[in-house]
Order: C-alpha cells, then structure tokens, then sequence
C-alpha cells in the first residue's frame, strides 16, 4: 500500500475529513471511499436524487493552437485519438480514447471544445503520462497546459439539475455533452452536463480557491450527499461504463471493449479522416473482422458477487476456458450481484450461460446487456 | 463467557459448544453487508481456517474460525438477510456454532476487555 504520508490531496481533502470520509490511497491521492452513510446508501441516493463527487484527482488540460485557429488543435489531436474531434462543436463534449500502437488504449478521457481550446479531462492515474504523450504527439502545434489550478467536482443524479437551478445557475437548458462557463456563488466554473454514474448529471470545474465554498454550498442542500469512491464504483458498473486499469489498459482494443460508438464514421474506413491514429490498421480490421474476445455484462444467477479477476467458464467443471471477469460487485440499485469481463467471441452473445470459479466452485451467470440500469441522460 | 479473536470474531462459550460471530468493530470496517457465506453443518475446521465469507459492496472478506471444531448449526438468518449483521453483529447475526475439539482451548483468546484495548 501507497504511504498515507506521500499521498496527494485535492482541495476539498480537509471539507472530506469533517464530514467524516473514511479515506484510502487512491492513484496517489489520498481520497474519500465513503462517508457516514456508506456504500450502499449513498449510491442510492445519488440514483434518488443527488450526489456530490470530489474528482479533482482526474487531470484537466487544456490545448491551445498556437495559430489560434481550433481547427488545427483538433486535426493535431486526432493523431492521437480515434475520435472525430474535428466535428465537435463549440460547447459540446465527447467521450475518447488515447490508443497506443498495437491498438491497446492508453486512457480514456473527455474532450470538450471550449472555442478556442480544447479542453480534456483524463484519468488521474494516467495524467502524467497522458500529458507527455500530447506533449510529443501534438509537437510544436499546441501549447498544452495541466490545469493545475482547478478542483473538479461531480454533482450527478436526477435532482442534480434542480439543485444547481435553486442555487445559482439556469442550466436546464444544457444538453447531455454541452459544456458552457457559468457563475456559482459568483465563482466563474466550467460545467458540462455530464458525469460517469449512468445518471443526468453534472461536471464542474473550479478554481482552487473557491473549491470549498462551492462544495460546501451544494452540500447544504437537503438533496445533496456526499458521495465516496465506493459508490462511485457501484454506480459506473451499473451504468456498464468502463474503468480504465480495471475494464480497458494497454491489452484491450476499442473493439474488444465494446466502444466502437466511440469511433465515429469520419474516423473508421470509408470516412472522410479515416485512421491515422496509434493502432489504427488494428483497431479498423477488427470493425470488419471483429476481435477474437468482447467485453459483456455478466448477471450472477445466485447472490454471491462475482469479482473482477475471476475466471469464467463454458462448462460447470470448469475446463473450457471462456474469458475474465474485470469489473463485479453488487448493484445495489439493481439489487444484485453484476459484473463486467472478457469473452471469447462465440460466448458473448446475451443470455449465454457461463461459470464463474469464486472459492472453488463453479458459479452459472448470465451474458447480459449492458447497462445493467437505464440511463437517464438528458440528451 | 465471551472471548475474542484478533481476527475480530467473538464466541460465546456454553458447555463446549462456541456461537460463533463477527464484533461490532469488524461489521463496521466491512461496510454494507450484502452476500453471506457460511459451512455446512458437520465440517470440521482448524484454528485460522478460512469458515465463511462475508461481501460488502466493494469486497469479500473471510471469517476465520477461532478454534478446532466442529460446525453444529449455522444462522440461515444472515444469509437470507445480510444486513442483519450490520445492525446486529453481536446479537442475531451470529454465524455459526461450534463444537469445541477441546473445551478449554478458548482460555487462550482474549477477553472483552484486551479486545477492545485492540480495536482502540
């Protein structure tokens, strides 16, 4: 384990430990994984109302074109990623990938075009690396810059935006994926209508100064509880959302991971700026050949959570290998066990029956589609 | 008489036979209970033997059995109803009983007293 000593902490670490956080080394941050309420409760309120995330570990970056134009810090990033970041409009927000080439992917991450920036949120573990990466792919293009000055917070949940509304800010306007600037508590913030819990909710970017302030307004709304990384677990998984290190690393394709939506048509054969990213000539064979394993929902029959790791069979004896749970645990808003892994293609068809070894015995779960609670995005 | 291990489980001995569970502390560090799994009545386990398991949310967890023994009756309660063990760790849920292999075997556990000194 991490020394508790070295760990980083975000600006809000202190407005944690008053409100009682049991803290744990998290990608070098020393970060909340629940408070009073634990788990459970606080996953189902975010899914009831409205949860309040510290994630100002994840790294926010900006690239700026150094001829001012956007245009060309998007055509520079799309060296990297196999998005279409050309075709993002102002104010709007998409999901990405960072591959490598053989194909495997680096990080994921959010793109947003600010006009004239582009804007990136990536995965806290990985922000270094991703930060020389851009630095290297992009060249003398772009200025890239850590946004090292900001806390990033999650406010997510159905009654996330009548919060924000109340408190300070008209945002119901705001579409799934806009990002516009607004003003809370007179603070200038960066918004996106976005989140990673399955739920309508909210991204937003604030100085450090006023990082507090602002979490500590939204937290004395009746709605609002504070959320740890644990339920945060519970509710992407539910929501069948990918974490990287767990779900995608270097070793998974998009197409393995089931993201091809994450390629759009400009970027794959055919299209207008086809390839030209790391581990294209991989990754655009296996959107005609397909990739020999796929990544699914698995539904346990019984209640005995499957965990990642796990090793999933095509027989009750276990003897024919099928695949590797990455993601398990309990939904509880599903109010059973649910996990995510990798099959070998000829199993990965829902309803399948596959066996998962957990302490000796072969446990019968259930391919099933992802994700396991329907979304709510307001798009 | 009621004992307990460092490994956080408590016994309440009765005439060679221990009901088994986990403390109040234990229930606490493991958060939210939502899958219990416990032996089979017959089996017997040594001291440190790897008896049940317990899921929260986020992990699994072993029960240790505290003692050599034998499982004589287990708590259908719990697993029907995990959380059971959070409200309740040192009353209902206990999680199984076990016929001591040797009756004064538990004179070795701590007391009361020396585990909370523990736990803090």
């Amino acid at each position: 384990m991490e020394s508790i000593s070295r760990l980083k902490h975000t600006p809000l670490h202190a407005l944690h430990l008053s409100l009682g956080a049991r803290m744990v080394p998290f990608a070098g941050y020393e970060m909340p994984v629940q408070y009073h309420e634990g788990v459970l409760k606080e996953h189902l309120h975010t899914r009831a109302a409205a949860g309040l995330f510290d994630v100002s570990h994840m790294g926010q970056i900006a690239i700026r074109p150094r001829s001012g134009r956007i245009a060309d810090a998007a055509l520079a990033l799309e060296r990297l990623v196999p998005v279409d970041v050309l075709g993002l409009a102002e104010g709007r927000q998409r999901y990405a990938l960072f591959t490598n080439d053989q194909g495997g992917i680096l990080d994921d991450l959010m793109i947003a075009n600010r006009g004239d920036h582009l804007y990136l949120i990536v995965n806290a573990a990985c922000k270094a690396a991703d930060f020389e990466h851009l630095q290297r792919g992009l060249g003398d293009s772009c200025l890239v810059t850590i946004l090292n000055d900001r806390a990033l917070i999650a406010l997510q949940g159905p009654r996330a935006e009548a919060v924000l509304g109340e408190l300070w800010a008209d945002i119901a306007s705001m579409r799934f994926m806009d990002v516009a600037e607004a003003d809370l508590h007179d603070v200038a913030c960066i918004i996106s209508r976005s989140g990673y819990t399955g739920e309508d909710g909210f991204e937003i970017s604030i100085p450090i100064a006023s990082a507090v302030d602002v979490a500590q307004r939204l937290l004395e709304h009746p709605d609002v509880m504070p959320i740890g990384l644990g339920a945060r677990d519970s509710l992407r998984l539910e929501a069948g959302l990918c974490l990287y290190g767990n779900d995608i690393d270097t070793e998974t394709t998009p197409v393995e991971a089931a993201l091809e939506w994450a390629i759009q048509k400009s970027r794959r054969s055919g299209g207008d700026r086809a390839g030209g990213f790391p581990g294209a000539d991989r990754i655009l064979a296996e959107f005609t050949d397909g990739a020999s394993r796929r990544r699914v929902g698995l539904r346990p029959d019984g209640r005995a959570p499957v965990r990642g790791g796990v090793k999933l069979f095509a027989d009750p004896e276990g003897t024919v290998a099928a695949g590797t749970v990455t993601s398990g645990g309990f939904g509880p808003s599903v109010d059973a066990p649910v996990a995510m892994g990798y099959v070998d293609t000829a199993h990965a068809l829902s309803g399948t029956k596959l066996f998962a070894e957990v302490r000796g015995k072969y446990l019968p779960v259930t391919v099933s589609a992802l994700p396991f609670i329907q979304q709510t995005y307001k798009r | 008489m009621l004992k307990f291990t460092e490994e956080h489980e408590w016994l309440k001995i009765d005439g060679g036979v221990a009901t088994v569970g986990i403390t109040e502390h234990a229930a606490g560090q493991l958060g939210d209970l939502v899958f219990v799994e416990l032996p089979e009545v017959g089996a017997t386990f040594s001291k440190g033997d790897s008896v049940a398991t317990v899921e929260s949310v986020k992990a699994a967890s072993d029960v240790y059995c505290p003692l050599d023994g034998e499982i004589v009756e287990i708590n259908q309660a719990i697993v029907d109803d995990p959380a059971l063990v959070n409200s309740d760790p040192q009353g209902k849920a206990w999680f199984f009983k076990l016929k001591l292999a040797d009756a004064n075997s538990a004179d070795a556990l701590l007391d009361e007293a020396a585990y909370m000194e523990l736990v803090g």
